[in-house]
């Protein structure tokens, strides 16, 4: 078929639908609301971001929800690493093979269904203060330790995945010179392993700081604090300032450039 | 020894991912209204419960509408820029799939703040046409990415040998191009229609008064009376999603790269 009649639809949905409305997004952000009449007033003005800028309360909810966002990305790079490693150069194809449909499709199970699993496991009465009771522990409960847990369990898939698939491309070769140069496990971890395999962590990392950085229901639902998301949600509904909240979303996506930069120097990009 | 060690890591990050999911599935059958823990009993009655809710049939009937529509458009839509994409070159090839990634790739709230905005600044009424349109165009890139895997694993030798048999354009996309693309649509397919069937954070900013199914266990949530209804629509929509990803799976054996891992991203957040 031709070229032209092959683009001209899906460009001009894309175009239309989504970069337009991007542009219009950016160009709210510079407008304001009238105090008075609750009316956006369309004129250019950078009090939007000089109030984000100058107000306490938003830099530390921007500080907040970046260190949780790196807090997450860093346990999950943690805890994906082994079983990723496993399914890479340890389990039989097959097994392998199981294994990636076992992570991918409860990666695919509704996001809202897993946060409300993870309120139900968390509350007061839970399963979790049940089991952790006769150790004379408590669970964590609705608070900022709970959102870090729930976050951490959400985008964990979508670190083992690339993780996964770097290290499947790392050469045994040099597995097994590294050993017979008289490295032990721990040492090719630290000197092989790790080094190839960080690209990949990087690649995952996107994810899982990515979605961190705009999810505002999670902390809603087992958290007790606000994050960039919350503000910018409020903003639009009970607020009703759209240009704020709008001057607000900008954050994420600069946070979200500058980091794909650096993932992009990583070599984060060869691992999608 | 290592090894040992790493099975049982591997074990415990398995059984960590499923807990939630099981846990979920076993409240669905909660004789009682509280949910703690351990449950003293088990009954089926909350399934049928769910059902004559005539909230929860209404945002399950939409959950669908929406679905089945947003999978239609990225279905027509995504195929158009696999083939542009696959079969051609030309000026600006990567812009295209930088344009149809962009949607998944960006944070759900910047989605969906974008196009809340872009409504209200058009006057256009919330209601099902605007989240289609949302669904629709994260939907896009996960068609997009199937089709594309298929077209580079074939070869366009066969497409060119059509032409010069004398097929025109439409007959060879009919006999030659389609048959060797359709597992892949349907993979796409049933893998859009779960990304929009469990979306929930772009929704929140499109729907105005209307609630997909998602949107209405996330309002419901603050009602304690209502949490037995809501471990059933959880289960319901679990496998609702899971079981078309599943087959999406079988039908297709190419490997997940980005694609899959980024368009289950917007499943995720959204």
């Amino acid at each position: 078929m031709r070229l032209g009649a092959l683009l001209a639809s899906p460009l001009a949905w894309l175009v239309v639908a989504y970069v337009g409305s991007l542009a219009v997004l950016f160009v709210t952000a510079v407008w304001r609301v009238d105090a008075f009449t609750g009316e956006i007033v369309r004129e250019f003005t950078l009090d939007n971001f000089r109030t984000l800028w100058e107000t306490d309360v938003y830099r530390r909810i921007t500080f907040r929800t970046v260190g949780l966002a790196a807090a997450v990305t860093i346990t999950d790079a943690v805890l994906a690493l082994p079983i990723a490693y496993y399914m890479a150069r340890v389990a039989s194809p097959r097994t392998r093979g199981i294994l990636v449909v076992a992570i991918l499709t409860p990666l695919w199970a509704s996001y809202l269904v897993k946060v409300y699993a993870w309120r139900t496991i968390l509350s007061g009465g839970g399963i979790l203060n049940w089991a952790l009771g006769p150790l004379g522990l408590d669970g964590p409960g609705y608070t900022t330790t709970g959102t870090w847990l729930v976050f951490t369990y959400l985008w964990l898939p979508f670190m083992i995945l690339p993780i996964y698939a770097g290290l499947e491309r790392i050469p045994s070769s040099l597995l097994e010179a590294s050993s017979d140069l008289g490295s032990r496990g721990l040492g090719t971890f630290r000197r092989i392993v790790f080094p190839l395999a960080f690209p990949a962590i990087v690649a995952g990392s996107i994810f899982s700081f990515s979605l961190t950085l705009g999810d505002y229901i999670t902390p809603q639902v087992v958290g007790n604090t606000n994050f960039i998301g919350n503000v910018v949600y409020t903003n639009v509904g009970v607020a009703n300032n759209l240009p704020f909240a709008a001057a607000f979303a900008t954050v994420p996506v600069l946070i979200m450039v500058v980091y794909l930069a650096l993932a992009k120097r990583a070599g984060a990009f060869e691992n999608l | 020894m290592s090894r040992i060690l790493l099975r049982i890591a591997t074990g415990a990050t398995l059984a960590f991912i499923y807990f939630p999911l099981f846990v979920i599935a076993l409240y669905a059958f909660n004789e009682s209204v509280t949910q703690g823990w351990p449950i003293s009993g088990y009954t089926t009655d909350w399934f049928g419960e769910a059902w004559r809710d005539e909230n929860v049939r209404d945002a399950l009937f939409l959950s669908e509408q929406c679905a089945l529509a947003a999978t239609a458009i990225a279905l027509l839509l995504g195929t158009f820029a696999a083939l542009a994409v696959a079969r051609h070159r030309f000026f600006g090839r990567e812009t295209i799939s930088f344009l149809v990634i962009l949607p998944i790739a960006l944070p759900g709230i910047v989605t969906g703040m974008a196009l809340n905005a872009s409504y209200v600044r058009f006057g256009i009424d919330f209601g099902l046409l605007t989240i289609v349109i949302g669904h629709a165009t994260f939907c896009i890139v996960v068609v997009y990415n199937n089709v594309v895997a298929r077209l580079r694993r074939s070869s366009p030798s066969l497409e060119e040998a059509s032409s010069d048999l004398g097929a025109d354009s439409w007959q060879t996309f009919r006999y030659v191009t389609f048959p060797q693309l359709r597992t892949a649509l349907l993979a796409g397919a049933l893998l859009a229609f779960a990304l929009s069937f469990d979306e929930v954070i772009v929704t929140t900013f499109t729907s105005g008064a209307e609630q997909t199914l998602p949107i209405w266990i996330f309002t419901n949530l603050a009602r304690p009376q209502q949490l037995p209804i809501i471990n059933v629509v959880a289960v319901v929509v679990i496998l609702l999603s899971v079981i078309p990803v599943w087959i999406a799976q079988r039908l297709t054996r190419e490997p997940t790269g980005v694609g899959g891992i980024a368009a289950a991203a917007a499943g995720a957040r959204q």
